[in-house]
């Protein structure tokens, strides 16, 4: 059978069928995606001072995936717009560019950025033990200048048996240069440049910790939105990669040589969605990277 | 910015077709670098203490709207749509909108209050 409205326009829509199907799933999407945002909104504002971090993820990586993302949506869009102007060879390349795009992404997020968290360590410090660990926390000094207090304390754990044999009672940890050096001024705010934990080594009483793991979607409110969040839009990214992969393949140039402005208006659909994911990126940077 | 019309069914006229999506083209790099400056200046921003952290976050949200709308306008382009997209997306909005108040409304408790 054959499907209808493939390029004309259906005469009560007046689209053709995949641009309105397109869009309807997208509005689902914003559904989807706003359920976890505003889930995000609710335990941020419910976090007490202190519990919700900032400065934890690396800004450049970030950033450059950001960038990465923006190009990949110019060249889909460069890549439907050489299809209307019938130029086969071009829409290829862009296509190999975008699909490349979202790789490099994935590749980004799966081998450097999310293993580095799982191999960071934290451990959120009991309300009366927060004074025993003030050279790690620095708390007077952030009181002074009206700081959020540090409640936590990060950074590359040595002993790593010590978080399943509960017969090791400390935890050695290799502090992150805010833990190191607390009451410089230079770690008020985040660096812009990723510095890895220091050579300090820090000792927590496991007694004198309420909560300790690795940065693992379990650690904290934060990580469990970051890890959600992120990862839905990655399974969304890697949707957009196979769709896109699928459009380039030697396939695609039988529909093109039979009907090209079908391809087109295929290129078109998988184009608005992959601008959605775009788009959802374009506020999970800031949410998570910067704020 | 308009969308480069429906493909001519008539040859001849193809040539004039492709020099206006050619027009579109170079809108299109435009948009994509001003969202890589604008991308630049979030950063730039983050860094920048407007006060308080409320403050930050309302800056930062506000240049992630206006690239959203660049995207939405312009690669998806939404600047020029048919009605009935307007109206599904119209729905959406509203939908997504009452989800953000019912965060609000259990962040202010009125009730409690």
């Amino acid at each position: 059978m054959e499907i209808p409205y493939t390029i004309s326009t259906r005469p009560d829509t007046g689209l053709w069928n995949a641009k309105i199907g397109i869009w309807l799933f997208l509005a689902s999407e914003v559904m989807l995606f706003g359920g976890l945002f505003s889930a995000y909104v609710f335990l941020r504002l419910d976090a007490p001072p202190g519990m919700w971090p900032h400065g934890l993820l690396n800004v450049p990586v970030g950033t450059m995936n950001t960038a990465i993302l923006i190009m990949s949506s110019v060249t889909v869009v460069l890549a439907w717009a050489a299809l209307k102007m019938r130029k086969y060879r071009a829409y290829w390349w862009y296509m190999l560019a975008t699909i490349l795009c979202g790789v490099i992404f994935l590749t980004v997020k799966l081998v450097y950025e999310w293993p580095q968290k799982f191999e960071h360590f934290g451990g959120y410090i009991k309300p009366e033990a927060l004074e025993k660990y003030e050279q790690y926390l620095g708390n007077k000094h952030t009181a002074e200048k009206n700081l959020p207090p540090r409640l936590e304390i990060t950074g590359h754990l040595h002993n790593r048996e010590a978080l399943s044999n509960p017969n090791i009672k400390e935890y050695e940890v290799g502090l992150d240069p805010v833990n190191a050096d607390p009451a410089n001024p230079a770690m008020d705010r985040p660096h812009f440049l990723y510095v890895p934990p220091t050579e300090k080594i820090g000792k927590i009483d496991k007694a004198d910790v309420e909560r300790a793991t690795m940065f693992l979607p379990t650690h904290s409110a934060y990580f469990a939105s970051y890890f959600t969040i992120t990862g839905l839009h990655g399974l969304h990214v890697l949707a957009g990669v196979l769709v896109f992969i699928y459009m380039w393949l030697p396939v695609s140039k039988k529909l093109y040589q039979r009907n090209p402005e079908h391809l087109a208006n295929r290129v078109e659909v998988a184009g608005l969605f992959w601008h959605f994911v775009d788009l959802v990126w374009i506020f999970v940077f800031p949410l998570f990277y910067l704020l | 910015m308009n969308n480069p019309p429906d493909i001519s069914q008539d040859p001849s006229e193809h040539e004039e077709y492709a020099h206006n999506v050619q027009k579109h083209v170079k809108g299109y790099l435009v948009v994509g670098g001003l969202l890589l400056a604008f991308t630049a200046i979030t950063v730039a921003l983050s860094y920048v203490d407007f006060g308080t952290r409320k403050a930050n976050i309302g800056v930062a949200m506000l240049v992630a709207t206006l690239k959203a709308g660049l995207v939405g306008a312009i690669f998806m382009h939404l600047a020029a749509e048919k009605r009935l997209i307007y109206r599904v997306l119209i729905f959406t909005g509203f939908f997504v909108l009452g989800l953000f108040w019912l965060i609000f409304l259990a962040w202010y408790n009125p009730i409690v209050r």
